[in-house]
């Protein structure tokens, strides 16, 4: 691994939990450019010659090996779109660790967009840990809009979890999925948003094949002036079975949307959306005052167990 | 020392106002058990929150460990030494049963130390240590993790309301023995149970009966005990006895 100053290190620990160079393939770009790489015997990274991004392919068969892509950006001003093609060979079975990490001190916007897409072969299977910070305390916003694209052959498996607690000013991010038959989603979803800032989640699932089964949850809080809207649309179209749940803690000024959408054109799909808003209940701070909390500690523990 | 010299309180707005506690006095000395029991609706639980500061008096004034502390808030009357399982324990999203008694000792112990005090009550701790304190564990489980969190505290005063509800008849003869071993290992630490169970009345040092927001009686259980007709303790204690979770 290059050489990295602390606060580069102290980004790529918040997105990658990297403390030091990973295990298996890598690839990390800092300020919009390459700043180290590793493919392995089964995981083959290459740069796009098209557009900005990579192209990961995982062969077939792969088992328990992991890919690291963190991004950071610790100059103010800059603005990239990334593009990052995974393909997954048949009954693979990785991890895959992106994550943005923006550090803006200076006047202007720094902002970072990234299209992931992923096309899983038959059975195959990846967890997908993605994890969003903001530091610096300059004017310019840290910006992210993630796009993510999933395509699930037969039997294939993805776990998203999908993270956001701090300091990212803005954010739009847009997840489709696709699935065929008995694939299987399972979205992880934690936000946290202060100040002003504002995020907006949308999802549209596409239930294609019988035995198809989505499960999408969102675990929001929003704090002082800021905003969420989670908007998930499951289309179910064989006999398949989707869950979409938005649980949601609003404290000061914090103002929620959620959106919930179902299609089901199929007589066999089953699809249920579950929404909860509300501000932290009074008898579970009352609760940990018992236990010697003051009011603002228990609220801190109850947040913090909410979006773990 | 707990002693409370004239304590009222009175809830509700208008026409509704209500008074639920009427002029009560009343001490639990040190290294003392006492049982609260009586009717349902007579202002057990209210008794309680005022004790830990939940409610305020209306008028009247509280005094523990020789304190007033009557305007003192929640979070220090915990620190000072008061501990209170609540009747209804709540449930939270996210927080495990680890973290609970994490907090409750005041300290990051270790898992296999937390697992103790779940032993304790009879949950098999290596199946709750990580649950989540939500909807999914059942009225016992979570009476029971109630009753766990505050055992961790090592408390000079432990108020238990209605610790009995919900808890199967194996765990409760256990509970009985916890009971019992608190006092021994808390020096001078008091404990207040609030129940309808005659084998935890058969424990206590004092027992006190309130009715209609009123004490009626209180005394040494040898002196109580006899006069408690199946009106005082009446309706939950048949429940309890079948182990059932009706109570909780
Ligand atoms: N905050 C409150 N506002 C209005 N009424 C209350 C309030 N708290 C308790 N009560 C009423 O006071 C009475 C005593 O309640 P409680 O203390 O729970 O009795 P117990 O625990 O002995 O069954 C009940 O009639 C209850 O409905
Ligand atoms: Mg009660």
């Amino acid at each position: 691994m290059p050489e990295f100053d602390a606060l580069q290190m102290q980004m790529l620990k918040e997105v990658a939990d990297l403390h030091k160079i990973p295990e298996g393939a890598y690839n990390i770009r800092s300020n919009s450019a390459p700043a180290g790489r590793r493919s392995t015997e089964n995981i083959e990274i290459t740069s796009k010659t098209d557009v900005s991004g990579l192209d990961i392919r995982i062969k077939s068969g792969t088992k328990n090996e992991s890919v690291h892509i963190p991004v950071i950006m610790t100059k103010s001003g800059l603005k990239e779109v990334v593009y990052n093609d995974f393909y997954v060979g048949e009954g693979a079975n990785v991890l895959i660790v992106a994550g943005c990490g923006i550090d803006n001190c200076g006047g202007q916007d720094s902002e970072h967009d990234g299209v992931h897409r992923f096309f899983l072969e038959k059975n195959a299977s990846v967890k997908y840990v993605e994890k969003h910070y903001g530091s610096g305390n300059g004017a310019g916003k840290r910006i992210l809009n993630p796009v993510t694209e999933v395509y699930l052959d037969e039997g294939a498996t993805m776990e998203m979890e999908m993270v956001q607690i701090k300091g990212v000013d803005d954010t739009e991010r847009r997840t489709i999925a696709k699935l065929k038959e008995n694939a299987k989603l399972v979205v992880r979803e934690r936000l946290m948003t202060h100040g002003n800032q504002r995020a907006a989640s949308f999802y549209e699932v596409d239930l294609c094949g019988d035995g198809a089964s989505a499960d999408v949850v969102s675990r929001a809080v929003a704090k002082d002036n800021s905003f969420q809207k989670f908007d998930a649309k499951l289309i179910g179209n064989a006999a398949c079975k989707g869950h979409t749940e938005c649980d949601s803690i609003i404290m000061d000024n914090g103002k929620i949307l959620a959106v919930p959408a179902l299609e089901a054109n199929d007589v066999n799909a089953a699809l249920v959306h579950e929404a909860a808003i509300g501000k932290i209940a009074g008898e579970q701070i009352v609760k940990l005052m018992t236990l010697g909390l003051t009011e603002a500690e228990a609220e801190e523990q109850i947040i913090n167990g909410f979006l773990r | 020392m707990l002693e409370l010299k004239g304590v009222s309180f009175a809830a509700g707005e208008g026409n509704e106002r209500k008074e639920i506690i009427k002029n009560v006095d009343l001490s639990v000395g040190d290294g003392k058990l006492v049982v609260i029991t009586g009717p349902n609706g007579g202002g057990k639980s209210t008794l309680a929150k005022l004790v830990a500061g939940i409610e305020k008096p209306t008028s009247g004034r509280i005094f523990f460990g020789g304190k007033d502390v009557t305007d003192v808030s929640v979070t220090d009357r915990a620190k000072s030494g008061i501990a209170f399982a609540f009747q209804q324990p709540v449930r939270f999203k996210g927080l495990n049963v680890l973290d609970l008694i994490r907090i409750a000792v005041g300290e990051k112990i270790t898992a296999a130390s937390a697992c103790e005090y779940l032993s304790m009550v009879g949950l098999c701790a290596r199946d709750y240590i990580n649950r989540e304190v939500n909807a999914s564990l059942s009225g016992g489980e979570l009476k029971r993790i109630e009753i766990a969190t505050v055992i961790a505290r090592k408390a000079k005063l432990s108020v238990f309301d209605e610790p009995e509800a919900g808890i199967d008849l194996w765990s409760f003869k256990n509970l009985i023995e916890v009971f019992k071993k608190m006092r021994a290992e808390i020096k001078g630490g008091s404990i207040i149970i609030i129940s309808h169970q005659e084998r935890i009345l058969e424990i206590a040092d004092e027992i006190i009966v309130i009715k209609d927001g009123e004490i009626l009686k209180q005394g040494a259980k040898d002196e109580i005990f006899p006069t408690l007709g199946a009106r005082e303790i009446t309706l939950s204690c048949k429940k309890a006895e079948n182990g059932g979770e009706q109570n909780a």
